[in-house]
């Protein structure tokens, strides 16, 4: 990582390449770089080593696959209205196969696809969106008469890095819930081999760019949790970055849609909002370059998981999500909290009545023990001498 | 067959070996113990603690506990005690308008409620089996459950009320605050003096913050003093505040012989929970009496004796009944 001054000392030349070859003013491209070094949660100084890395002109060859997909995530990566960003999705990487964006068609596409992966073995980027259906052999989604499934695991095999982008693409999304009669999984799943997904319907653009030139830079991938979702992006639950988490604190929650709690900008919790249970970066982030707030949250809808695997299309949208941070709140407990009621003078005298009259009967039934006890004992000798008596009176007789 | 001089005879020999066992004894009677020289501890200042009970979620993670749940809407964890999930909490004085902070009346103020790691702890006095061990170098009062019976006596023993049980669960355990020792090896120390945003709870060792604690008391209360945060000798992560009005007490200091939690409060300590206790430790009186009476194991024996002779004695040979019988 270098200082933002060596841009300007050694690499103006190059700058000037920049300039022209993505049509960009110099200005804005240093601009560029501080929000993708930004996005990604690197220290001041790092915009540095990302000019240096898109100024390089190495321009990764990247290859695009569509599957069972609604083209959202590169709607909303078209979409990312930064200056011709458009200019640096295109330049930046070298798209090699994007069937959206691409200008060939038929077997064209298909040759320029093979072709860009001879070409780049083992170097290029593979992107895949949308899911792959697995059942009766894949047959549900083809591409040129190849199956999903077999398009990927071809791509994967020499390629340097696999993302996945979007939900379908991270665990199945949409099309894996049930019933899945298609048999739909993720990536991941499908290879069976962890990917970096960007999950989310669609994502942040700039969660997948800054992963794309995270490789770029260090030449490797980021930093990932568990779910193979990039750590800068989905490090943290959108409960706990969310404008509306004082409402929450505090109790204040809108209970149903444009009633006043809701007009005001109470916490959406109680409509089923998701935030508690959901990973990502949209309240820090937002979407679509329009300035703060421009989430679905800050829109005033719950947000309702998308990009958490067994929350997003699974629950439905309004049931009440599980808060997974229970942090305390405001309120303290008193320094002595009462735990049940002391026992009251009249219970005590009923309880010491009940415990009476039991001591009572024992002392009773012991002593009648040993009452009959001495009877059955008075009335086995009375027996004895009556059979005593008979048998005498048997004998006289 | 008994008579009067029989039971005289008995009862002397008796009171003799008791008399002999007392005697033979004499050193088992046990003063308090001290803190070891090296004990670890905290410095609770409940001027400084704004309550934000970072310290209380701190915790919880550190030592992997569950939230627990005390309102309606299970949206917070909110104990209200100590528990066997729970082993530090901050609760809240109040009275009155609740204007003032530390002030007794109308006024608030907040507490600390942890393990207080007394320099003679009860609960490891109590302790039939050795679960509860005092470390000999640091004095942090530790739990082992593999070696717990569950039992519970620690439960009652402690006059802080702080381990608890895990009622709860078929396989409960004792909870309670361990100092985070099991952080130490990372190079951490007690999560709760480490996240706390005032240096309200302070970690470091006892001989270091009841220094700190005499400075702070011996201040005129408004002037302004440097305060630490996080550790004692750690990095200075120190800053300026106002002196608060304390009460010239440091709590811990002599209390059951000494604890290693140390606290300072502008409200009387009896009102905030923290119990009015003489400075002797309740494990020394009943240490003493217990190794005395068990000593060598001759007041059993003497007991056992004079209870077998008297039983002895009380027994008419059974013949002698059957003997009528059969007549």
């Amino acid at each position: 990582m270098g200082n933002i001054s060596e841009i300007f000392e050694t690499s103006r030349e190059t700058l000037h390449d920049i300039e022209r070859r993505l049509e960009m003013p110099r200005r804005e491209f240093l601009q560029f770089c501080a929000t993708l070094a930004a996005t990604m949660g690197l220290p001041a100084g790092a915009e540095a080593a990302v000019a240096k890395a898109i100024e390089a002109a190495k321009r990764p060859s990247v290859i695009w696959l569509h599957f069972q997909e609604c083209t959202g995530c590169t709607e909303s990566l078209l979409r990312a209205e930064h200056p011709t960003l458009e200019k640096l999705i295109l330049d930046v990487i070298s798209l090699d196969y994007h069937e959206t964006l691409m200008a060939a068609a038929g077997h064209q596409a298909e040759a320029a696809r093979k072709d860009a992966m001879k070409a780049n073995k083992g170097k290029y980027v593979l992107v895949v969106e949308g899911a792959i259906p697995l059942k009766d052999k894949g047959i549900y989604c083809k591409v040129g008469g190849h199956t999903a499934i077999d398009l990927v695991k071809e791509c994967a095999a020499d390629a340097a890095a696999v993302i996945a982008i979007g939900s379908c693409a991270a665990w199945g999304g949409m099309p894996s819930t049930g019933p899945n009669p298609s048999g739909s999984v993720g990536v991941a799943e499908a290879l069976g081999k962890p990917v970096v997904t960007i999950p989310g319907c669609p994502p942040n653009p700039y969660n997948f760019l800054a992963a794309v030139v995270h490789f770029l830079t260090f030449g490797k991938l980021p930093e990932v949790d568990k779910l193979g979702r990039p750590k800068f992006a989905y490090g943290r639950l959108i409960h706990e970055n969310c404008e509306r988490r004082a409402h929450f604190d505090a109790g204040r929650f809108a209970m149903e849609f444009g009633d006043a709690g809701h007009r005001q900008g109470y916490c959406l919790y109680k409509l089923g909002c998701k935030g508690p249970e959901t990973y990502a970066n949209c309240p820090t982030l937002g979407f679509g370059d329009a300035g703060e707030n421009n989430w679905p949250v800050g829109c005033g809808h719950p947000c309702i998981g998308c990009s958490e695997k067994g929350v997003g299309f699974e629950k439905p949208i309004h049931q009440v999500a599980k808060v997974l941070n229970a942090v305390p709140p405001q309120q303290y407990p008193r320094i002595v909290e009462e735990q049940g009621k002391a026992a009251s003078i009249a219970s005590a005298a009923a309880v010491a009545a009940v415990a009476g009259a039991a001591a009572g009967a024992a002392i009773m039934l012991t002593r009648n023990l040993g009452l009959s006890h001495a009877a059955e004992e008075a009335e086995r000798a009375k027996g004895t001498g009556d059979a005593g008596k008979s048998s005498a009176d048997k004998a006289q007789v | 067959m008994s008579t009067r001089r029989d039971f005289l005879k008995g009862a002397l020999a008796s009171g003799a070996a008791v008399t002999a066992c007392v005697a033979a004894v004499p050193a088992a009677a046990r003063e308090t113990r001290p803190r070891p020289p090296e004990a670890l501890g905290l410095l609770y200042d409940a001027t400084l603690c704004v309550g934000c009970k970072a310290c209380v979620a701190a915790c919880k993670e550190a030592n992997n506990n569950p939230p627990e749940f005390s309102t309606v809407d299970h949206l917070w964890d909110t104990p209200l005690d100590t528990s066997g999930y729970t082993f530090n909490i901050i609760k809240m004085y109040r009275n009155g308008t609740m204007e003032v902070k530390d002030q007794e009346k109308n006024g608030y103020a907040f507490m600390k409620t942890s393990c207080m790691h007394c320099g003679d702890p009860s609960c490891v006095s109590a302790c039939p089996v050795s679960a509860m061990t005092k470390d000999p170098v640091t004095g942090v009062v530790g739990y082992n459950p593999d070696k717990c019976i569950g039992c519970r006596y620690c439960v009652a023993a402690c006059p802080f009320g702080i381990p608890k049980y895990q009622y709860d669960s078929p396989t409960g355990r004792i909870g309670k605050c361990e100092l985070c020792r099991h952080r130490t090896k990372d190079g951490h120390y007690s999560a709760c003096a480490e996240v706390c945003p005032t240096g309200a709870t302070l970690y470091g060792k006892t001989s270091d913050l009841l220094a700190e604690a005499k400075r702070r008391i011996a201040l005129k209360p408004g002037t302004r003093t440097t305060y630490p945060r996080g550790k004692v000798g750690g990095p200075d992560q120190s800053y300026e505040a106002p002196v608060g009005n304390y009460l010239q007490h440091v709590y811990g200091e002599k209390e059951y012989g000494g604890t290693q939690v140390l606290k300072l409060s502008g409200v009387n300590f009896a009102k905030v929970g923290m119990p009015d206790l003489p400075p002797d430790a309740a494990a020394a009186l009943s240490e003493t009496i217990q190794h005395t009476l068990y000593a060598n194991l001759i007041m059993p024996f003497a007991v056992l004796g004079a209870m077998t002779w008297v039983a002895k004695r009380n027994v008419k040979p059974d013949d002698e009944s059957s003997d009528k019988e059969g007549s």
